[in-house]
Formats: structure tokens, sequence, C-alpha cells
């Protein structure tokens, strides 16, 4: 199936939880994502019970703190933003 | 208000008042306008520069830090001579400069819970140019509490997004971050850097949300997160509603009083932090 995170067309498996998407797209840490699922922010609670169906829209919203500072490296995928650091002072 | 304008005014601010949407009675709210910015770093330092160029008549500014070296690659507020200076004090003398109509209130200290309601009541916009997690959530949930508008915004690397809050109405900072990342996951302290125009390009936009909200114009940047790419060159809005079960503004909030977060970890604790002096000017 289809389905379009942050924009992008993405294809996977049926039934695919967010849990899982959080895997298959390489977040390496997800507490820093929230999760909006088709316009509504989704409880952290239900990544795992949460299938996601054909034609759903998911964002990804990445905490962008300051100057607390995220390892390089700490998040990557194709779609994070280059999510490695973080100066916002 | 109405306020009358000088002849100075009226020159210095005419490519306000000649714009249909301001004129001379937008100028005077400016005038009568009262922002608080909380940080003089990074998205500060242009909003507080844009605010006082245009006349906004009262801005207050909070910050317990000293200007350092490493800041000066995006702080476009503090100049080389300021090194070791108040940063407050520092963005004083500038915002003066530029505009000798503004008062500036100062506040070397950090905001907190203890402070912030107070801090804040004259206020009729805020700026959140913060540059921790705990603070983020402390400006949100403050500025709930207190029922004032605010610009959130945080920048990384390439990346920058920016939320205009108006509490009880819009979806709010909670409502999409519903609480500050655990200790664990912010590893470290290794800063990996952010390109510095980052805090130009979003802390001028914060400045555009306060502008247009004195000014009563336009529509605000709500119920819509601003997501900027450098490296793209794009910009994206994510649609946000308010969160039913957001901690803050939902239908049973968790938050009912204002409570510090998790101090920032220790390495953004400075010694300087510790002081508190307050100034008018």
């Amino acid at each position: 199936m289809r389905i379009k995170v942050n924009d992008k067309d993405v294809e996977l498996a049926d039934n695919t939880s967010i849990t899982a998407l959080l895997v298959v797209q390489n977040v390496k840490m997800p507490d820093m994502v929230s999760v909006e699922l088709n316009g509504a922010i989704l409880d952290r609670k239900a990544f795992e019970t949460t299938a996601l169906k054909p034609g759903d829209k998911v964002e990804f919203l990445y905490f962008m703190g300051g100057g607390d500072g995220i390892a390089p490296s700490a998040i990557k995928g194709p779609l994070a933003p280059t999510y490695r650091g973080d100066v916002a002072d | 208000m109405p306020m009358s304008l000088t002849e100075q005014q009226i020159e210095r601010y005419s490519r306000h008042i000649i714009l249909p949407e301001v004129g001379g009675k937008g100028q005077a709210k400016l005038l009568a306008g009262k922002v608080f910015i909380v940080g003089a770093g990074g998205l500060g330092s242009p909003a507080a520069l844009y605010l006082a160029a245009a006349g906004v008549g009262t801005i207050g500014l909070i910050d317990a830090d000293a200007v350092d070296l490493s800041n000066l690659q995006r702080q476009i507020i503090h100049a080389t001579p300021d090194l070791g200076r108040s940063k407050v004090e520092s963005a004083t003398g500038k915002m003066r400069a530029i505009n000798p109509d503004v008062t500036v209130h100062t506040y070397r200290e950090r905001l907190t819970a203890a402070n912030a309601l107070e801090l804040m009541k004259d206020y009729d916009f805020v700026i959140d140019g913060t540059d921790n997690f705990a603070s983020k959530f402390l400006v949100a949930d403050a500025c709930h509490f207190a029922r004032k508008p605010y610009s959130h915004a945080g920048i990384l690397r390439f990346d920058g997004q920016t939320l205009t809050v108006i509490p009880g109405q819009t979806a709010c900072y909670r409502c999409v971050f519903s609480a500050p990342p655990p200790a664990g996951a912010v590893p470290s302290c290794s800063q990996a850097g952010v390109l510095g125009v980052l805090a130009g390009v979003i802390g001028t936009i914060q400045a555009t949300e306060a502008l247009k909200h004195l000014l009563g114009i336009g529509e605000l940047l709500v119920n819509r997160l601003l997501v900027y790419n450098a490296l793209r060159m794009k910009f994206r809005d994510v649609s946000l509603r308010r969160n039913r079960q957001c901690p803050l503004c939902g239908e049973h909030p968790s938050i009912t009083e204002l409570r510090d977060e998790e101090p920032p970890v220790a390495c953004a604790l400075r010694a300087d932090s510790l002081h508190t002096d307050r100034h008018e000017t």
C-alpha cells in the first residue's frame, strides 16, 4: 500500500503499525518525534496498535529545541530533517 | 491612543505609514505595543532588532547569559566588543541605537515558573527565542496561563520550524509535543551546529507575527507548523488542530498550574546564569 510521510510517497506492507513505520523509516530516536496521522496528533501509547491504511497521511514532527544538543546521527532516515544537533539559542 | 506622531516619527516610519494596512493608526498601535522576548540569542537577535526598528514601543528582554565568542556566528545583535557583557545589556545598546523611541526592559535572569507570569503580564505578545526544551515548555505553559499569544520556534542544522499560538483558541506547543523528550533521548551536549542564518530566517518570521498581532492584520501562523529546510530551500506547512488530549489545553488537562520542567542539562548551565539583575532603560 502507499501512504504519504511528510508529503512524500512511501510503499509499505499492509497493516504496518506506526511503531513499524518509525523502524522502516529508520527513525532511531522515536522519542524525539511526534506523529500526526491524517491531521491529528497520535497518542504515543497508540503507536503500536495503530495500523496504517492506504492513503494515510503521516507527518513526523521533530523536536527542535535549543542548546541541549542532540548527538550527531541521533535520528536518521531519508525523510528526517538533518536532525543531528540543535542550537536555537 | 490615538497617539500623534512627531514629524521625525512620520519620517522614520514613512515606509510603514504609506502601507494602507498600517498607516498612522497602525504605527501608533506599534508604538503602544509591548512585546516580551525570551532569550537574546539567535532567534531573539533579529526579532529584537526588527521590532525596535519597527517602533514597537516597549520591548522586554530576558536572558541570564553573557556574550560568548561562539554566539557571534548567529546572534547578530551582539558584536565582538560585547564579549563577556551581559546579553541583555549588549542587546539594549543596539536597540536604542536603532531607535530611541523604544523602551527596553531588561531582565538578566532565567525565566522560571516562579517569575514567568509576573514578568509577562503587561506584554501583548511573547516571542520564544529560548535555547532548551525546558524553557520552551515553560514559555508555552506560562503563555497559556497568562493568556498571552506567543510565537514558538526552533532551529537546528539546516532546519527551522515555527508556530504561533493563541492560548485557548489554537493548537498549542503541547498539542504537538506533549512533554519534553526524556533525558536519555538527549545523549550529549556535543553541538552539531546550526547554519547561523537560520536564526535570521526564523527569528524574523517571529517578529513578523508579533507585528501582525499588534496591528491586527493578516492571518497569524496558527494551527499550522511552518517547517523550513535551507538545503532544499523549501517551506512546508503542516496543518495542526487542537489536541483533545493535550495536557495543557485539552479536555482533561493534567497541567493545572505553572511548574518548571526538568532543568536544562548541566552543560547548558553557566556560572553567569546564576546572577540576577534587572534594568530598565
